[in-house]
């Protein structure tokens, strides 16, 4: 079996009095997609803003490369090459597909900004992902359809080599070509040798793309499973009720 | 153009095109600004000839001056989404540092400058900190520091009083003007200097295989730049004196465009400039992207005030004197005024600094023309206000319609 890039060992975060993540464990497998599913409130987002270090973490271990790392900001999550798509899309509207992709990280000459050496990477960056839609690289990404907003979020997670890229409910607003698109996008990270995680309620796009299911229910990993040898409906019961024979949690404890 | 083929040329047509779109789709850049001058201008000059004269013109410049400075600090705050009431009492404060250092102590001009300047650093400074470190709306922050600063001038000059400041260098800068051949020097600087940052620009570009604009436009561009400098500094270089010869381009002006090409290369061509769009436009995805977006805020605060002190010297200059209404009564308005005009948001994320310097021009237009009318303080102030209420309809209608076919 291969060693897991990104590893967790009982992560807990809670919010003032209210405690969001008990005790929770998660891989991720370079070459692979790891879905990580769970309801509405089960605590996806918050284990990724984790991960990436826009939430510090109460108390756990954080693995990376088989290396225990603290991960507070998410420049560090960044320099370890941990990238984040997030839910609510970090783009800003008034800036262009290309300042957006270097937001934080723009290229220089000196003292001032290397705006063609931006323009020549992003653009092979976007068509490495055959990403063909796009009219003009100098739009601002306001005056993107949701799918292409997406495609620029997620071409701006692999412009830095990044080893680990993670995509929280990348689909959600999307219909079904665009869907597609971005999932066929989604393995194409993966057979590059990234390790990718996806979060997503459809379970069919779950199923269609993953190597591996992590399920949360209330804030406990439930069960990290391999898609192959999982049916659908055991992991609906995960989602719903924590539990499917002999998988998932015992009592509310961890898994 | 797609992203793969990448031609080596964007056809002038597309760029047209491009543009009408962008207009439409709410976009209107320095439209509203320019239409207004250019209709103003016409009304003004055909009730008072007297306003298109070359006498005029100077004293348009160093009227609007002391606004357009104050506004082009003030673009930073709007760029963040927040604002700075206090800007016009800080320039109060500052001038005021800067008289009784150079009156009561008897500093060299230059030493009392830069006490105005640091005193306009520190007042940002504490602005800014208490925006982005304890959170406090700006509004509140600055609010609280316009009542204050307007005390502190008060307590430092006393009720009533006047420092008269004779020192003749700072007097010059709004009151003298350059010699005919060095407004055409500078002038031939600026284009020259203009025509090659676009050729750079565009022959890097090319030399990568990335879309440049045609040659055609880039030479338009420079000729408008060329003759919109070159028309000003000849109008100023004529006589306008009454009885003794007067002419050249004030002093103001090159210390204006230096302004304006400074914070013009930050905003644009540094990655400051572009954090600060970051955090105008999504705080929170900046934040994520690792920008220290506290450090951004207070880096804003910091060149409003300092600008603010930069009027605050160009209005003693003027004035030859500091009183407690320096800084105070309609300079603020005006100064938000000629940046909104200028087309900055007041929502954040969208301004360049040539919009102090377009909606100054409008402001100090109305001030003056109105004046030229025989109309009083009362009218003004309506008109002014009804102009910037215009203006700030115009951001949000366009800002809306920007929502609705998703430009901006
Ligand atoms: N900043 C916060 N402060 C307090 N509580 C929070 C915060 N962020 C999330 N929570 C709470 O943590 C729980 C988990 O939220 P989270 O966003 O991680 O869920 P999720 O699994 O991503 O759900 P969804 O599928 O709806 O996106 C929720 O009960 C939520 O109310
Ligand atoms: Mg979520």
């Amino acid at each position: 079996m291969t060693t897991p890039v990104l590893e967790l060992r009982g992560i807990d975060k809670s919010f003032g009095p209210v405690q969001v993540l008990h005790d929770v464990a998660f891989s991720a497998y370079p070459g692979e997609v790891t879905a990580l599913v769970g309801d509405n409130g089960a605590g996806k987002s918050t284990l990724v803003k984790c991960i990436g270090g826009i939430y510090s973490i109460d108390s756990g271990e954080y693995y990376f490369e088989g290396n225990s790392v603290t991960v507070s900001s998410p420049r560090e999550a960044a320099a370890l090459g941990v990238e984040i798509v997030y839910q609510d899309l970090a783009l800003c509207d008034n800036l262009d597909i290309v300042q957006n992709m270097f937001l934080g990280r723009e290229r220089k000459s000196g003292l001032v900004l290397d705006e063609a050496t931006m323009e020549e990477m992003a653009a092979k960056t976007l068509a490495g992902l055959s990403v063909r839609t796009v009219k003009s690289l100098r739009q601002h990404v306001s005056s993107l359809s949701g799918g292409q907003r997406q495609t620029v979020a997620i071409a701006k997670a692999v412009l830095w080599n990044s080893k680990v890229v993670i995509l929280d409910e990348p689909t959600a607003a999307l219909g079904v070509a665009q869907t597609a698109q971005v999932l066929e996008l989604v393995r194409q990270l993966a057979d590059k040798g990234l390790a990718v995680v996806l979060i997503s309620h459809n379970l069919n796009d779950v199923f269609a793309v993953s190597d591996r299911i992590a399920a949360l229910y209330l804030g406990r990993m439930a069960a990290q499973v391999k898609a192959s040898e999982v049916t659908h409906s055991q992991v609906v019961e995960l989602i719903t009720s924590g539990r499917s024979g002999t998988l998932g949690l015992t009592n509310g404890s961890g898994s | 153009m797609s992203v793969d083929t990448l031609p080596q040329k964007v056809e002038s047509q597309a760029i047209v095109k491009e543009y009408v779109q962008r207009v439409r789709g709410g976009d209107l850049g320095a439209l509203p600004a320019i239409f207004g001058l250019v209709v103003l201008v016409g009304v003004f000059s055909v009730l008072r000839p007297i306003f298109f004269s070359p006498g005029n013109f100077a004293n348009l410049l160093t009227q609007g001056a002391v606004y357009v400075v104050i506004a082009m600090g003030l673009i930073f705050v709007l760029l963040l989404g927040e604002i700075d009431l206090s800007a016009g009492f800080a320039s109060g404060v500052c001038a005021v540092v800067m008289s009784v250092t150079l009156v009561n102590v008897g500093v060299p001009w230059y030493v009392a400058i830069l006490a105005a300047m640091a005193t306009g650093v520190v007042i940002g400074l504490i602005l800014g900190s208490l925006v982005a470190k304890l959170g406090i709306p700006s509004f509140v922050v600055t609010l609280a520091a316009f009542i204050a600063f307007q005390g502190v001038v008060l307590l430092i000059l006393g009720q009533g009083n006047i420092i008269s400041v004779r020192d003749q260098t700072i007097f010059a800068i709004s009151n003298k003007n350059l010699p005919p051949w060095l407004g055409w020097g500078l002038a031939a600087a600026a284009v020259a200097g203009y025509a090659a940052v676009q050729l750079v620009q565009a022959r890097n570009r090319s030399k990568r295989g990335l879309a440049i604009a045609p040659p055609l436009v880039i030479g338009g561009r420079v000729a408008a730049v060329a003759l919109v400098i070159g028309l000003a500094v000849y109008v100023l270089n004529l006589d306008r004196g009454r009885a003794i010869p007067l002419m050249g381009v004030p002093i103001v002006v090159p210390v204006i465009l230096f302004f304006l090409l400074l914070w013009t290369f930050v905003l644009r061509r540094t990655a400051f400039g572009r954090h600060i769009y970051a955090v105008g436009g999504n705080a929170e995805a900046a934040r994520r992207a690792g920008i220290p977006v506290d450090r951004i805020k207070i880096a804003c605060f910091v060149i409003c005030s300092f600008m603010a002190s930069v009027g605050g010297v160009l209005a003693v200059s003027r004035a030859a004197s500091v009183d407690p209404n320096t800084g105070g009564s309609n300079v603020l308005l005006f100064s938000v005024g000629a940046a909104v005009i200028g087309g900055t948001s007041l929502f954040g994320g969208k301004g360049r600094a040539l919009d102090a310097i377009l909606g100054g021009a409008v402001v100090a237009v109305v001030e003056n023309g109105m004046g030229l009318m025989g109309y009083g303080s009362g009218q003004k102030f309506v008109v002014t206000g009804s102009v910037l209420l215009l203006a700030a309809s115009v951001d949000a209608l366009s800002r809306k319609r920007a929502a609705a076919t998703g430009h901006r």
